[in-house]
Parts: C-alpha cells; sequence; structure tokens
C-alpha cells in the first residue's frame, strides 16, 4: 500500500478507488458479523466464491464479507447490491439459486425473501424491511457496504475524508468547538459532553497526553461497540485520529475485551492499514502531527470498563478503579492528561466533523443529540442492532422496529443499561428515550443493551440475575459494593426461594440507596439499580413472593409445581417421552400424573402438550 | 494555605491535603479502618466518608482520598453521613462478627444485630497488611487476589512466598488480628501466609534472631523432609 503524505494524496486516491468501480456492477454483500458466522455464513460467502469462481463469474460479480447488518435474528443475511435485493437465513445450498436465478435473470427467490410478521407481506427490498425502515443509521451506516479489513472500501465510501479537513483547515480548538457544538454526549452510559471533555484535557497541564478507546463492553446482552469495530473499525480509528489531535496527544490505545476475537483482529488490520496508509505514524496527511495507536486486551474483568480500573489494567496493574478526583483529564495513564471514550462515541466524530456540529444537533431532543445504538435481545421478534435518533420511543423499538414480541405475548417492560440501568415498564413505552428521561423513570441509557422482558418474565428474578452479575463483578476493594452486594444477593435469593421476610424490601430498598450513596465506582454507584426500579415498578410480584409465597410469571422454580389436567390429558405419552427424569406417568389413552418428588421443574413436559394439559401454579 | 468549612467551623488547611487530614489537623474526628498514616490512602473501607455540600445538592466522599478545595464545605457527622457508616459497620459485622474492632464500632454507632449473616472471616480486606508489604517493607510478599466477595489477601499461588521475610509488619498492622503469629522456640511462623523460619542463634548474645538468608535453606530442608 502507498503511503499516502498529503490531503490532496488522499483525495486522489479516493478518485482513483471511485473511478474504478463500477457503481451498477452486481455486488453480493454477505454478513459475516459474530451473530451470522454462528448461523454458518463464512460456508455462504465460500459457496459463493466457488460458485462465481466455476462459472466463470469471477469480473462480473464482486463478493464483499461485511460486518453486521444488524438484522441477527434473520442471519445469516445476504443483500445484493445494487438493486438490494434482502435474502434472509441464507444457507450455502442457496447459492448457485441465488446467482443463476436472481443475479443472471433477475427472479427474486420467494423462499430467501423476508416475511413480516404485523402483516404477513414478504418483503423483496432491504430498504422496505420495516426493521429498517424506522431506523436512522449514522454509524451504522457502511456496515452493510465495506469489507472491514480493506481500507479501500471505507476510502471509496469517503472515509478519512473528515481527518483530511481535520488536519488541513480546522485547529485543535475549531475540532473541539466542532464536537462541542454538535451535543455530543459519551456513549458508554453516563451521557458526560464530549467536547468538555475534550477541552479539559487539551487545557491539562503536561506534554505527553493519551486518548483512550474503551472497548471493554461488557453488559449481558450489548454488542453495539462490537459491531462497530467488526464492521468498520476505520470510523473508529478516524474518529480517534481527530480526538488526539484536538487534544494533544501522540499515543492512543483501544482497550478491549479479549473475548471479541472477531473484532480484536479487524482492528488490528485496520491499524496496519492506517499505519500503510499514513493515517496513523508520523506526519499525518502532512499536518506535523504524530499519532501511534496500539491494543490492549482486556481479560475478562467487567469492571474494566470502569475507566479508572481500565487505565489501571493497561498499566499492567491489577484492573481496580481509584477514587476520582483526579480525573483522567488531569491525571490518568500513568499520571498524565488523558481521554477516554467509548467506540461509538468515537464512531460519532468523524460524521461530526464531516458535515458539522450543526447539522448533528439537529439530529435528537433538547439536551440528547444524535442517535444511539440498541441492541434489542430478549423476548422480541427481531433480535438485532437498532440505530435510532434520540428522542425515538420504546415503542417504536420494541414494536415498529422490534416486531413485537414473541408469540403474541404482552409485552411488560425493557431492562435499559445492564446492570448498571432499570427496567422500563410497558406504560412509560412512550416517552421519548434521552439521557435525562431515561434518569427520570429509574433507568439510564447505558451503553444500549435493551432486553426485552414479556409477560412470562419474573421481575423479581431479573433483579437477582442482575445481582449476582454485578456480585461476582465487583471488584471487592470498597465495603459496600463487596458485601453490601453479596447482602442484596443474599436477600433476593431467598425471595425468589420462597424464603422471604417481612421487611425485606425495605432492606432492599435502604441497603440499595446506601449502596449508590457510598460505593467508590460507578459499579457499586449503579449496581442496585435494577432492584430498586423493579421494586418501584413490580412492587406487587415481590410482595407476592414473599407474603403468598407464590411467583406470579411461574419462574422460580421452588415456588411453582407443575399438574396434568385429567380432563384435557389424552395420555398420548408426549410428555411422558419428553421428562428427563422419568418423573411422569400413565397408560396409553389414560391420564398421566407427575411425580412432584421426582420432577425437576424443567418445563418440558409443557412445552411439548398438544392439548395444554399440562398446567403450572 | 486554603480554608474550608467542616462542621460548620472554617478551618485551614495546607494545600494538597486531604478532607481527612484537614479534619484531624483540627481536631476533628473521622472513624477510618483501612487508612494509615504511612501508607497510601486506599479508600476501600468507606467508614471514613463524609458529605460533600455541593451546588447540585450533597455527595458522600471518602475523606481520605477527596482532596480538600478552597471554599469547600462539609458535614462529617451528619445524619447522610451517620446513615451510610451504620450501613457499612452492619455489612462487615455481618461478614466478620468476632473482629473486635468491628464489635466496638457497631456498638458506638448503635448497630445490635446486623440483618443478614455474610461469613465469618476476620479479615475485612482493608489491605493494610498488603500495602504495608509493599510501600514500607519493600518486600512485596502478599496481595489481593480474585475479586469481589471472594477476593482475599494471598501470597503469590496461595504458597509460601520466597518473598516473605517474617518481618511481621503485617501482623502488627492487621486491625482486626486476623493474620496470626506464632513464634515457638526458635521457629517463626505466620499461618496466613504459610511462611516458616528458623532462629539463629547470635553469635555474641546469643539471642536468637532471624536471618533472611536462611528462609531458602530451611524451605529446601523441609521438601527433603517430606521426600
Amino acid at each position: 500500500m502507498k503511503k499516502i503524505r498529503t490531503t490532496e494524496e488522499l483525495e486522489g486516491f479516493r478518485e482513483t478507488l471511485v473511478t474504478g468501480r463500477d457503481p451498477e456492477k452486481p455486488r453480493v454483500s454477505v454478513c459475516c458479523g459474530t451473530g451470522c458466522r454462528v448461523y454458518g455464513s463464512m460456508k455462504v460467502i465460500e459457496a459463493f466464491e466457488e460458485e462465481i469462481d466455476s462459472s466463470g463469474l469471477d469480473k462480473k460479480i464482486d463478493v464483499v464479507s461485511t460486518g453486521c447488518h444488524g438484522f441477527c435474528e434473520k442471519g445469516p443475511v445476504v443483500v445484493l447490491k445494487p438493486s438490494g435485493i434482502f435474502y434472509q437465513r441464507v444457507d450455502a445450498a442457496d447459492v448457485p439459486g441465488i446467482i443463476s436465478e436472481t443475479m443472471l435473470k433477475g427472479r427474486v427467490i420467494e423462499e430467501l425473501l423476508y416475511t413480516d410478521p404485523g402483516s404477513g407481506k414478504t418483503i423483496v427490498y432491504e430498504h422496505d424491511v420495516p426493521f429498517y425502515q424506522k431506523q436512522r443509521r449514522l454509524v451504522l451506516d457502511l456496515n452493510g457496504d465495506i469489507d472491514p479489513t480493506n481500507i479501500e472500501d471505507y476510502v471509496a465510501f469517503g472515509g478519512y475524508s473528515a481527518l483530511s479537513k481535520a488536519v488541513e483547515r480546522m485547529s485543535p480548538e475549531e475540532i473541539i468547538e466542532e464536537v462541542g457544538n454538535s451535543g455530543l454526549r459519551g456513549r458508554g452510559g453516563a451521557g458526560f459532553p464530549t467536547g468538555l471533555k475534550w477541552k479539559l484535557c487539551r487545557k491539562a497541564e503536561g506534554d505527553t497526553k493519551y486518548v483512550i478507546c474503551n472497548a471493554d463492553e461488557g453488559d449481558p446482552g450489548a454488542y453495539m461497540d462490537r459491531s462497530i469495530m467488526e464492521g468498520n473499525p476505520h470510523r473508529v480509528l478516524e474518529g480517534m485520529i481527530i480526538g488526539a489531535r484536538a487534544i494533544g496527544a501522540h499515543q492512543g490505545y483501544v482497550y478491549i475485551r479479549n473475548e471479541y476475537p472477531l473484532a480484536v483482529e479487524n482492528l488490528r488490520i485496520a491499524i496496519a492499514q492506517a499505519e500503510a496508509c499514513g493515517f496513523l505514524g508520523n506526519n499525518i496527511l502532512g499536518s506535523g502531527f504524530d499519532l501511534s495507536i496500539q491494543i490492549r486486551p482486556g481479560s475478562g474483568a467487567f469492571v474494566c470498563g470502569e475507566e479508572t480500573a481500565l487505565m489501571a489494567s493497561i498499566e499492567d496493574r491489577v484492573g481496580e478503579p481509584r477514587p476520582r478526583p483526579p480525573y483522567p483529564a488531569v491525571s490518568g495513564l500513568w499520571g498524565k492528561p488523558t481521554n477516554i471514550n467509548n467506540v461509538e462515541t468515537w464512531a460519532n466524530v468523524p460524521i461530526i466533523i464531516e458535515r458539522g456540529g450543526d447539522w448533528y444537533s439537529q439530529i435528537g431532543t433538547a439536551d440528547s443529540k444524535g442517535t444511539k445504538i440498541f441492541s434489542v435481545v430478549g423476548n422480541i421478534n427481531n433480535t438485532g442492532l437498532v440505530e435510532v435518533p434520540m428522542g425515538a420511543t420504546l415503542s417504536e423499538i420494541v414494536y415498529d422496529i422490534g416486531g413485537g414480541i414473541p408469540g403474541g405475548k404482552a409485552c411488560k417492560a425493557v431492562q435499559l443499561g445492564g446492570p448498571s440501568g432499570g427496567c422500563v415498564p410497558v406504560e412509560h413505552f412512550d416517552v421519548p428515550i434521552d439521557y435525562e428521561s431515561l434518569q427520570e423513570l429509574g433507568s439510564i441509557m447505558g451503553s444500549g443493551g435493551m432486553v426485552v422482558c414479556d409477560e412470562d418474565t419474573c421481575m423479581v428474578e431479573l433483579a437477582r440475575f442482575f445481582m449476582s452479575f454485578v456480585q461476582e463483578e465487583s471488584c471487592g476493594k470498597c465495603v459496600p459494593c463487596r458485601l453490601g452486594t453479596k447482602a442484596m444477593l443474599d436477600v433476593l435469593t431467598r425471595i425468589t426461594e420462597g424464603n422471604g421476610q417481612d421487611g425485606d424490601i425495605e432492606y432492599l430498598l435502604e441497603l440499595g440507596e446506601q449502596i449508590k450513596e457510598s460505593s467508590l465506582c460507578g459499579l457499586g454507584q449503579t449496581a442496585p439499580n435494577p432492584v430498586l426500579s423493579t421494586i418501584r415498578y413490580f412492587r406487587d410480584e415481590y410482595e407476592a413472593h414473599i407474603q403468598d409465597t407464590c411467583c406470579p410469571a411461574h419462574v422460580c422454580k421452588p415456588l411453582i409445581q407443575y399438574s396434568i389436567d385429567v380432563e384435557a390429558c389424552t395420555g398420548c405419552g408426549r410428555c411422558l417421552r419428553a421428562c428427563p427424569v422419568e418423573a411422569i406417568s400413565g397408560e396409553k389413552k389414560e391420564p398421566h400424573i407427575i411425580d412432584q418428588e421426582k420432577c425437576i421443574k424443567c418445563g418440558s413436559c409443557r412445552e411439548v402438550c398438544k392439548f395444554d394439559a399440562v398446567m403450572v401454579e | 494555605m486554603i480554608t474550608l468549612t467542616i462542621d460548620g467551623r472554617q478551618v485551614e488547611a495546607l494545600e494538597g491535603a486531604t478532607l481527612l487530614e484537614a479534619a484531624r489537623e483540627n481536631d476533628i474526628e473521622i472513624p477510618t479502618l483501612c487508612f494509615h498514616e504511612a501508607l497510601e490512602p486506599y479508600g476501600g473501607c468507606r467508614l471514613c466518608v463524609v458529605e460533600l455540600v455541593g451546588p447540585k445538592g450533597s455527595q458522600l466522599v471518602a475523606s481520605c482520598v477527596h482532596p480538600a478545595e478552597e471554599g469547600a464545605e462539609v458535614r462529617t457527622n451528619s445524619e447522610m453521613v451517620r446513615r451510610s457508616r451504620r450501613t457499612t459497620v452492619e455489612l462487615l459485622l455481618a461478614a466478620a462478627p468476632n473482629a473486635k474492632v468491628i464489635q466496638d464500632l457497631a456498638a458506638e454507632m448503635g448497630v445490635e444485630q446486623p440483618r443478614v449473616r455474610l461469613g465469618d472471616n476476620d479479615c475485612i480486606l482493608c489491605g493494610l497488611c498488603v500495602r504495608a508489604c509493599d510501600e514500607i517493607v519493600g518486600a512485596n510478599a502478599i496481595s489481593l487476589v480474585n475479586r469481589g466477595f471472594v477476593k482475599e489477601v494471598k501470597p503469590p499461588f496461595g504458597i509460601g512466598s520466597n518473598a516473605c521475610i517474617g518481618c511481621t509488619t503485617c501482623v502488627f498492622i492487621c486491625p482486626t488480628g486476623a493474620i496470626k503469629l506464632a513464634d515457638v522456640l526458635t521457629n517463626r511462623s505466620v499461618h496466613e501466609w504459610k511462611s516458616d523460619f528458623e532462629f539463629r542463634p547470635c553469635k555474641i548474645c546469643g539471642d536468637h534472631y532471624l536471618a533472611p538468608e536462611l528462609r531458602q535453606d530451611y524451605e529446601e530442608l523441609l521438601v527433603e523432609e517430606q521426600v
């Protein structure tokens, strides 16, 4: 790869790339994000390459292995460009048909099309799929177009032009002002204004400064940052380079969890390519500005997503948080002024520089600007990554984009912000989402994990799950977090086991508030949130567990019992065969019974019964 | 010098002092567990929390690590502070019910019976032993391992550490007496770290003392004996 020395050379390079590409040339975009890979997209791409090779079409059709398209529920996803025909759940065996029928003859294959569960209609084009229609994709816009391991793709689609603008026409102060004007706030969850953060770090005294990308995404069910890094790592790097120039840093680190092998790999490739092209290294695009970026893999401690613990980990010390002040902007990595932003925040920067802070600030609400990516998981029809403008409502995300709840069940709540967040019950689904409105509801924006809970979810068990998560992930340094979360977990466990006591709810509330007030770092200060918010909205469920020893959602095993309705049972024997512990007995065509002593309450019998004869109470 | 208000009193403090130092300089007592003047502050026990009054309302900060700032208004014994300390002590009492220092603190703060039981371990993970071994002795023979509720103080890999010199600083600095020392005849052992040493008689006075270089020989001897 040739080194690009000036902004003119970059534009020349881009022009060569763009003119060398025929926009009408058929292009097969195969999603190869982690989700689709699990569904077998690598075999699909192999099949495309083999088929195209063997039929001599290699000059006529391009195949691109892209990052996550977002619609994980329907993977592997294949989009044919430029037409935009959208195929889902594609198997390697479907590939010859796609080429011979659709690509050569223009015939659409019905079986591979997406059917909207709401209207029952099949949909041909990607842009008509309701999942995509209501989204506003700023950060994820190129994920379906570019090969993340090929810097030329990113450049051809306009990549590094923001960097070019930033080094050529903007002073560091102007860059910071532009980011400040955009109203961008930290996407890691706390929502601190990014421009202000940069300003503080720029003003801090010292010659050596650092920039860090926090890619230690750890909330259960959250994978926004992973998909950005997998699908468009150069955008993150471009944001970091612009930020480093604005702040005056010459060394950057990406702290990324090692459980994201594909993201680590793509980022490593991207850094090497950016160095080869001259976007990293000395005298970037002739500006005289130098920057090197290194990857620091994390080893799986959730607390290392907390910025001071993260920095300790980069310094090869134990990943434990330290008190602030001093804030990282003044004294961070190795005691030097340091600016830490999350992956999604960095990825927004090139967009802001390219299109201007004023343009960006038109998107969103009064105090929360731009878009936010959510990973929508749990009891939802369309599991996937959703990017919406700030101010969108939860009901838009859950029903319009997410396609509602499977099995026609009712939605109870969503849990936002993972173990640090809280639940928002369905009656508040029309509140526009922004940092402040969610806080008022007792939840948080968080990094974007959104777990959808249907009517069969036990909110006490949900709270217990998140508490067991933070209790295990607490670093153990401070007493309220180490012992307080354990105490809360013990109380929650006894409630879900039917041993709850009078006063338990009050104790949880009291202890929760105290842990929030007195813990050392953000982990402890937010750890009680799932419990406090479920008590706030679903106190009746707690009371049912404690006073009536009953789990209204029929989830908590010690509180439920399976039995067979003799009237409805036809004696078909399905449940008998499905039971893993041989707890069900009965003659053919006679009503069966469950031996309560043997029953492990796995629910297999209820799942297989065709006559709704298995009851749970 | 800077000026700040602690418990309604205008006091002066050295620039760079922590709130705890500023308070103690002015004879205002704040309870601590993981703090020691000779060591870097840790901010772990949260017993020294004080109420910092700010424009957006009050917040609790650990006075041992929070810097005293010009014009700050601090309350060391408000209801907010007392409530937090009671919770902390109740949790500590639930985890270390037999530690005398915790029992005393509980009695002082009116905490009777903890509402949960979290075990029975005298070690409260204040980290004083670890910091003293590192910062004062320079041996760095023990450290905090694991995280969360199963965190503990251990020598590397949980086996007798070559770095331990048997100085017993850890034993003396431990606020709860969780680290046990046994000097029996000419043998010294620090139970928690599985460290054993033999005393040598002094050639001049005849008294027994512990020679650091002996440690390794002694361990090798032990291994041979077991074989």
